[in-house]
């Protein structure tokens, strides 16, 4: 080697666009199989609405897992709590989710959004201490005892709010659809939307933009250096955990009024769909978990359509598909 | 010449899961002086440095940060602390955040600093003086660079701050000659203004020119420790101890 080597150019740093491209073949590709134009508007704006609801709670639950080798299976139990507490709230506020006024019905949904952030942190934070801390780095006692976390929580639920599956009604003005064309797109999923990508805007920022993001992104690649740099990590990864809780309390309120039906399993049912998204984006990705919350959402909506019985069939196809294609996720994280 | 030491070792012994890999390690490192840990390859050195820095725990023994015991059993000094008294670790893989740029390095290298606004820019320049390939990469992705761009980007980092004492693990390997000489008039500058440095090295001839004083390892143990100007002189030494003479790397 010479002095050649200072002046090397670097490799051009190309963008990686086909995972997001891959998001566009699938809306194509669905096109011809719906058949209908308006109908297939409409799986797609629900799918890339569920898919942000995906991505908000499964988004903590990779950022977890990338800093810390944790193995979380309770994650759910945040989801289902996130649920149980937008139900409680809005329960308690019918007046207000009964008015015609959008403000109104508003005004009800953020103190649901709130309190379920809230209570999903604090739940969190106590998950972390009392079942996470003892068994880092052992990945089988890891998945065993969180599992065990969430039975836990399950029948807690089920004795505070009992095992039946509960309403929980749209708000008046949430309710029914605008009309694009001949295509529907349901009003709360414009909410979901619009959400989702408040909470994007904001991860991205924190990520990108600021000094606790770059921690977190330096620590899902290399903790022990960010150690050797005087950083705690533990602390770092618990204020994660909190967050990842607190994003899965938001996700749940937004799930459950998503589905108008809660039951205390909802968040095992959801567990299998982040654990598909989390692979699908390379573990401790946050772009690639967008990606593949987003594919998972258009896939599970086209596919309820064209083929019922397939839909979770076609999620875990299409995560072997991906994996198959690149085998460490669509945005593999350096160094891991 | 006698000078102060700011790091001791003390019997230090060190096991890695099974193995026994440090065996009663006495080490002294004169402070603001560059002090090189040579040995074959196995000797120990790594561990030393790792041990050091708490990445791995002393078993037995006391390490010393200006008398103070920061390692050993009793102690709970983690690496953030280490780090926060001033010390510094480069990594023999140079920790690099391939994910991050160059500029991201180096702020979080620097604790200080919220933003690649509070850096201290007078430093910087001075660190793009040695190293000026950082400076044309600043907005790149670190695991773009080259592995002799990255040695000098893990360097950079430890030195972005003022530091007590330096803990580097190979710094040569990789590195273009014009860089190496550039690394050595890095560590000349640095122990100048009173930084203590604790250097592990295969490269004989690069650890005659930075040495102030030299310790040899061997299975686990320091066998030889003494100024680098006698090893140096001394080809029958190098031979007994490294397998090797300084005259070879010429």
């Amino acid at each position: 080697m010479s002095t050649l080597d200072i002046e090397a150019p670097l490799p051009r740093a190309r963008a990686d666009l086909m995972p997001a491209l891959l998001v566009l073949a699938l809306a194509a590709i669905a096109l011809p199989l719906v058949g209908s134009f308006s109908t297939w508007v409409t799986l797609t704006f629900a799918g890339l609405a569920m898919g942000m609801i995906i991505f908000i709670v499964a988004s903590g639950m990779t950022l977890v897992f990338g800093l810390m080798d944790v193995l979380n299976f309770g994650h759910g139990l945040f989801i289902a709590i996130g649920a149980y507490m937008a139900a409680t709230v809005l329960g308690s506020m019918a007046d207000w989710t009964q008015s015609g006024s959008l403000w109104t019905n508003l005004a009800a949904v953020l103190p649901a959004m709130i309190v379920g952030m809230l209570v999903a942190g604090a739940v969190g934070l106590a998950f972390e201490r009392v079942i996470v801390r003892p068994v880092y780095g052992q990945h089988l006692k890891q998945i065993l005892i969180t599992m065990g976390g969430m039975i836990i929580g399950e029948e807690i639920i089920k004795m505070m709010w009992g095992p039946q599956a509960i309403t929980l009604p749209l708000p008046e003005s949430l309710r029914g659809a605008f009309l694009l064309g001949d295509a529907a797109i349901e009003k709360y999923r414009v909410v979901a939307l619009a959400v989702g990508l408040i909470v994007l805007g904001g991860m991205l920022w924190v990520l990108n933009r600021t000094k606790l993001g770059l921690l977190i992104r330096a620590g899902v690649e290399d903790r022990e250096m960010v150690e050797s740099l005087g950083y705690r990590i533990r602390h770092l990864f618990v204020g994660v955990f909190v967050a990842g809780s607190m994003l899965a309390g938001l996700g749940g309120v937004l799930w459950g009024m998503y589905q108008q039906s809660i039951v205390p399993q909802l968040g095992a049912q959801v567990n299998v769909l982040i654990f598909i998204v989390i692979m699908i984006g390379g573990l401790g990705s946050t772009v690639g978990c967008l990606i593949g919350a987003l594919l998972v959402g258009l896939m599970a909506n086209y596919t309820g359509f064209l083929m019922p019985k397939a839909a979770l069939f076609s999620n875990i196809a299409l995560m072997v598909a991906i994996l198959l294609w690149r085998p460490q996720g669509v945005y593999p994280v350096t160094n891991r | 010449m006698t000078v102060q030491p700011l790091l001791e070792l003390k019997d230090v012994h060190t096991h890695i899961g099974a193995y026994h890999i440090l065996h009663g390690i006495n080490l002294s490192v004169p402070a603001s002086a560059v002090t090189m840990l040579l040995g074959r390859n196995g000797a120990g050195k790594t561990t030393t440095l790792r041990t050091i820095m708490g990445l791995w725990r002393a078993t037995q023994g006391q390490v010393c940060l200006d008398g103070t015991p920061i390692g050993g059993p009793g102690t709970r000094t983690s690496p953030p602390d280490m780090a926060r008294m001033g010390m510094a670790y480069v990594p023999e893989n140079m920790g690099i955040f391939g994910d991050l740029s160059v500029k991201e390095n180096i702020l979080l290298a620097a604790r200080m600093a919220r933003n690649a606004a509070q850096l201290d820019t007078a430093r910087l320049e001075w660190i793009f003086g040695f190293f000026p390939a950082l400076k044309k990469f600043w907005l790149h992705p670190a695991g773009k660079l080259s592995g002799g761009q990255k040695q000098m980007l893990a360097m950079a980092r430890a030195i972005i701050e003022p530091r007590r004492l330096l803990l580097v693990d190979e710094p040569s390997k990789g590195l273009a000659p014009a860089i190496i000489q550039n690394m050595i008039d890095a560590f000349i500058e640095l122990k100048q203004s009173s930084t203590t440095i604790l250097l592990v090295e295969q490269n004989f001839n690069f650890a005659r020119r930075v040495g102030d004083f030299a310790a040899i390892m061997d299975n686990g143990q320091v066998v030889h420790a003494g100024a680098m100007p006698e090893l140096a002189e001394d080809e029958a030494l190098q031979t007994r101890l490294l397998g090797l003479s300084l005259g070879s790397h010429q």
